[in-house]
């Protein structure tokens, strides 16, 4: 961690531009994003710090070269694999976000099931299903047999667990690294749940 | 004062009475090792490994070993300090600990010690075993997804409660906790929430029916204050709080 | 068959129905009824003043007891990495098929279970099994269809081919101690001739340390148990030789019972025991018959029992305990555990068992070796035992030889042997790596086969498997790994979890998908299970792995893929499910190895 933040640091001192942020949600409820969001009206300090690549909020759908990529939510379908390994590939460093993310959190709930129980439950023994038949457009992304947290898919440079992240380890995530320091949480800012 | 036996922490000197444990004396001299599997106010148990100290060069559970003079006990290098968060980090993946859905969350030992070794994420690879939840017992509830084989439910249920309602089984990863009943339920044993068992739990394994989030998440006794200060007995006077006053709604 | 009431009546009445009794009377109910009917559990908790749960606890730790019925005949293909050099895979494969049979799922007609057990014990004359719990040795094809045949004819085990059951001794190399034959009752003659103080001089000056591996002094042991003020001592055998590859013991229970009892009665008359028990690991059930023999004749000889030889007050009786599959056992408080009929789950230590043992009294706990040569250390003197070996590592070891060499078998040799004169004697070829003391061992390369085998340079509890250059030496590492989760006692949590995930990125390496990351991670997992686990199994359980990536590297580095990541699962075979249940193959159907 220590090694990649002070990669991003030499090349911010060389020419002042901004962090370069991407985010992506996958398998989880975007209360991620949301909180986030939370920082209110610091929003405009972090706006000064960052620039944002490839995320919902701003509704860039292809993304560039990051410093950072924020993933939240659990590895769940295809679909999440190839979002996943995008942003791996093309992010300094790779940040998995919140409970899903970190250990495949509510998602992952559904691993105490089959897959085949799972999808039959939902598509064909469902109460009030109607022409019970298991989904197979190509336009949906195949479910993996299990959710996995997004470490056992790419690897992962940092963690900022919660459910969500609150603002304030955001915030301090983002500002610890744009001024190049290394990241550090007080006791507060440490939660999963 | 000049006969008083002690030995360094950390550089500290820690008085012991001869039988103490470095566990024993440590606490009593307010200094904190972290601890899931022991209770100091039962006999210790050497099973988390998460109470793990340097003693020259040896690394060994603090709980079951006994004060010496003169012992030079590291417990906070950054070799004891990782060590602890690679074991904490195994107990994470062993089970299912969805913290968001778990109504201990915040009161949990096994989170606040994570907390407090500034633990991340669990690291390692999930097991994601499939475990089940017996909610066969009329007031309590028992999941198998967060149960970390502690052992304090079955020692205190025998050596307190006087009624062995729990064993652990199988051996390994297959390990398991049991139930004292033909059927192997819960609720088929003499389990009650009286027992002092039913509030030794470190994390959300056992917990009580008919409560949930009456504290709000974020309010809870770990978001304030780290388990070095909150110490053992608060912790359980809380599980303990949450027994009396629960039960079904009128 | 008898009924469940009047067989339990009988074995409580026979054999006492003290909480102690409880695993005993399991494997004889097991052995009887081929699982534990759940009735049986309520009157052994009834009667032993047990909960039922944790009579439930005892059975599920034991890979020989079983809640649910085993099939009439019960199979277990011994699987240590010797067995699998020899083909024992294939041979059960053909069994299963031969019989129609999943492996550990009885047959629908109850007839057969067919599974594999941790390391049986012999390694030189393998592939082997048991069935119903005796030892069959030497498994061809042939033999494989001869067995099919007799067990769809039913023909009881009692009444199958006696040579299906011959187990050598194949002992290749003898020296001091086998050479030197022990007149019945002279060691226990000497310590009334010399006394106890002078006996333990004896032991002193002989230099005997510990033939299990730990090699603590046996005349220390034997004298702080002595000292211990108790009104009880005990004196324990253990024979629980579960250390893969390793099967000296099975050699000298078998042909040497006599002195290895000599050895305990005589530990029994200095510590001041009156009682002592050999723990036999389950998988040697066949020794039990001779070895209880021999107990007779020493009581018939006045050897064993009250005022042994007309000593007044020299009381002394050995009962013999079985264990039944569980590896931990071998660790001396856990065995002692499992003495007093509990789960084998090592004990905190101190106190150490020579204060605070069996039923909390002072006991000696010797391997079989130790007390065999203590006994004649007695006789013959300490000097006589000290004139072999080296300073520190006094006399000679028994060693079990297994794996690639032309004359696999026990070797007796004096320690400081090199490694180089054992595989010559051997006639062990273009040898890759020895496997010295077990899966918990040491692996040995050529350049260090200049190596003397004892306590000041390598030590050994006697086991040394050969592996040729043909051989994949990861193959043999997988073999422990999942040796190791299987026998975790599961009590602490580095060995319990630690294991599992070594193991899972050994196998990670063997299908080609780790990474030098993945390395990197069972490196510092291994260092966590040498430093935090329990017990010393524990600790030295990542030993294999950590030893092959120091030494080895090779085996691993050709495996890697060359990236700096790749997934903790196999993501293409992650869709399969769903690909079945859509129906589904289209390129988005599947994910490639990782990017």
């Amino acid at each position: 961690m220590v090694a990649q933040m002070s990669n991003i640091q030499q090349r911010n001192q060389g020419r002042k531009d901004k962090l370069i942020v991407a985010t992506a949600p996958l398998c989880g409820c975007f209360g991620c994003h949301m909180s986030l969001l939370d920082i209110d009206e610091r929003i405009f300090e972090l706006v000064e710090l960052v620039e944002f690549d490839r995320t919902p909020v701003t509704d860039i759908k292809t993304i560039g070269k990051c410093d950072i990529g924020l993933i939240e939510g659990g590895v769940a379908n295809a679909h999440n694999v190839h979002d996943l390994r995008e942003f791996r590939a093309n992010c300094d460093t790779l940040v998995a976000v919140g409970s899903c993310a970190v250990t495949g959190g509510i998602p992952a709930m559904r691993n105490q099931f089959d897959l085949k129980e799972c999808l039959e439950e939902a598509y064909i023994h469902g109460i009030g299903v109607e022409n019970p038949h298991v989904p197979n457009d190509v336009e949906i992304p195949l479910l993996l047999d299990k959710v996995h947290p997004i470490h056992e898919v790419v690897r992962v440079d940092y963690f900022l667990p919660g459910c969500p992240p609150s603002a304030d380890t955001f915030w301090q995530f983002l500002t610890d690294v744009a001024a190049g320091n290394e990241v550090s949480f007080p006791y507060s800012l440490i939660h999963y749940d | 004062m000049s006969t008083e036996k002690t030995f360094k922490l950390d550089g500290r000197d820690i008085p012991f009475d001869d039988g103490d444990t470095v566990m024993d004396a440590a606490l009593r001299a307010g200094e904190y090792i972290p601890h899931l599997c022991h209770d100091p106010d039962f006999p210790p148990h050497g099973s988390c490994r998460v109470c793990v100290v340097g003693v020259n060069g040896r690394h060994t559970a603090s709980c079951t070993l006994q004060a010496s003079e003169g012992m030079d006990v590291d417990n906070s290098s950054e070799d004891i300090l990782e060590e602890r968060r690679m074991l904490l980090q195994m107990l994470f993946v062993e089970g299912n600990h969805t913290c968001p859905a778990c109504e201990k969350s915040g009161d949990c030992k096994l989170q606040a010690v994570a907390y407090h070794a500034g633990m991340l994420s669990p690291h390692f690879t999930h097991f994601f075993p499939k475990r089940s939840i017996d909610a066969s017992h009329p007031e309590m509830m028992f999941y198998y997804n967060r149960c970390i084989l502690c052992g304090l439910c079955v020692r205190v249920s025998k050596y307190e409660d006087k009624k062995s309602v729990f064993a652990i089984s199988g051996r390994g990863i297959d390990s398991r906790l049991v139930f004292n009943s033909p059927s192997g339920k819960l609720g088929d044993t003499d389990f009650s929430p009286t027992d002092q068992a039913a509030s030794v739990c470190p994390v959300g394994a056992i917990l009580p029916k008919y409560l949930g989030y009456e504290t709000p998440i974020g309010q809870r006794l770990y978001d304030f204050k780290p388990i070095s200060v909150v110490g053992d007995e608060t912790a359980r006077d809380i599980a303990k709080d949450k027994l009396t006053n629960g039960g079904p709604d009128e | 068959m008898q009924d469940l009431d009047s067989f339990l009546h009988g074995l409580l009445a026979e054999s006492g129905d003290t909480p102690d009794r409880l695993l005993q009377h399991l494997i004889a109910v097991q052995k009887q009824y081929s699982h534990i009917p759940y009735d049986a559990i309520q009157v052994l908790s009834e009667r032993l003043g047990i909960p039922p749960v944790q009579i439930y606890s005892v059975i599920e730790y034991y890979a020989f007891l079983h809640r649910n019925p085993r099939g009439k005949y019960d199979i277990r293909f011994s699987d240590n990495i010797t067995d699998r050099m020899l083909g024992n895979r294939l041979l059960m494969q053909g069994m299963c098929k031969k019989l129609a049979v999943e492996p550990g799922i009885p047959r629908d007609d109850g007839k057969v279970t067919i599974e594999m057990t941790s390391c049986t014990g012999l390694c030189d004359q393998g592939p082997a099994l048991l069935v119903n719990g005796i030892a069959v040795s030497k498994l061809t094809e042939m033999r494989i269809h001869k067995m099919v045949g007799l067990i769809e004819a039913g023909v009881p085990v009692g009444k199958w081919p006696g040579k299906f059951f011959i187990v050598e001794d194949n002992i290749q190399r003898r020296d001091m101690l086998l050479n030197k034959r022990l007149i019945k009752g002279s060691a226990l003659e000497s310590l009334l001739v010399k006394g106890a103080d002078a006996i333990l001089n004896d032991l002193d000056e002989s230099g005997l340390r510990g033939r299990g591996g730990a090699g603590f002094k046996a005349g220390t042991k034997w004298r702080l148990c002595r000292d211990a003020a108790a009104d009880e001592h005990y004196v324990v055998c253990n024979a629980d030789e579960g250390e893969p590859g390793t099967f000296k013991d099975r050699v000298l229970l078998n042909s040497y019972a006599d002195s290895v009892f000599e050895g305990m009665t005589l530990c029994g008359g200095i510590v001041g025991a009156r009682k002592g028990f050999l723990y036999l690991r389950g998988e040697y059930l066949y020794l039990l018959k001779t070895l209880e023999n021999t107990l007779q004749e020493r009581r018939d000889a006045n050897l064993l029992g009250n005022n042994i030889l007309g000593q007044e007050g020299f009381d002394f009786d050995i009962e013999i305990h079985l264990g039944a599959g569980a590896y931990v056992c071998g660790e001396e408080s856990a065995l002692i555990e499992s003495l007093e009929g509990k789960r084998g789950i090592p004990r905190k230590r101190p106190p150490f068992p020579v204060t605070s043992g069996y039923m909390q009294k002072p006991t000696v706990v010797n391997n079989v070796e130790t007390l065999l040569a203590a006994a004649r250390i007695a006789v013959y003197g300490g000097d006589w035992f000290r004139s072999a070996g080296t300073p520190e590592s006094t006399g000679t070891k028994l060693f079990s030889i297994s794996g690639d060499c032309e004359r696999p078998g026990v070797y007796e040799y004096p320690f400081g042997v090199t490694i180089r004169q054992v595989l010559e004697d051997c006639g062990a070829l273009d040898t890759q790596a020895v496997q010295l003391s077990g899966a918990a061992g040491f692996t040995i390369p050529p350049q260090e086969f200049y190596r003397q085998i004892a306590f000041e340079d390598v030590p050994s509890g006697g086991s040394l498997m050969v592996f040729n250059r043909q051989r994949d030496l990861l193959k043999m590492v997988l073999n422990f790994t999942r040796f190791f989760c299987h026998e975790s006692c599961g009590f602490c949590t580095p060995c319990r979890i630690g294991g599992r995930l070594m193991n899972d990125l050994v196998e990670k390496v063997m299908v080609g998908y780790a990474t030098s990351y993945d390395i990197h991670e069972l490196k510092k997992i291994g260092r966590v299970l040498q430093k935090s686990a329990h017990c010393g199994l524990g600790t030295t359980a990542p030993n294999a792995v950590l030893d092959t990536l120091q030494k080895f590297p090779g085996t691993y580095s050709r495996r890697l893929v060359n990236k700096s990541y790749e997934p903790a699962f196999n993501l293409d075979k992650a869709l399969e499910v769903s690909r079945q249940l859509t129906g589904r193959d289209d390129e988005e159907a599947h994910l490639r190895l990782g990017n």
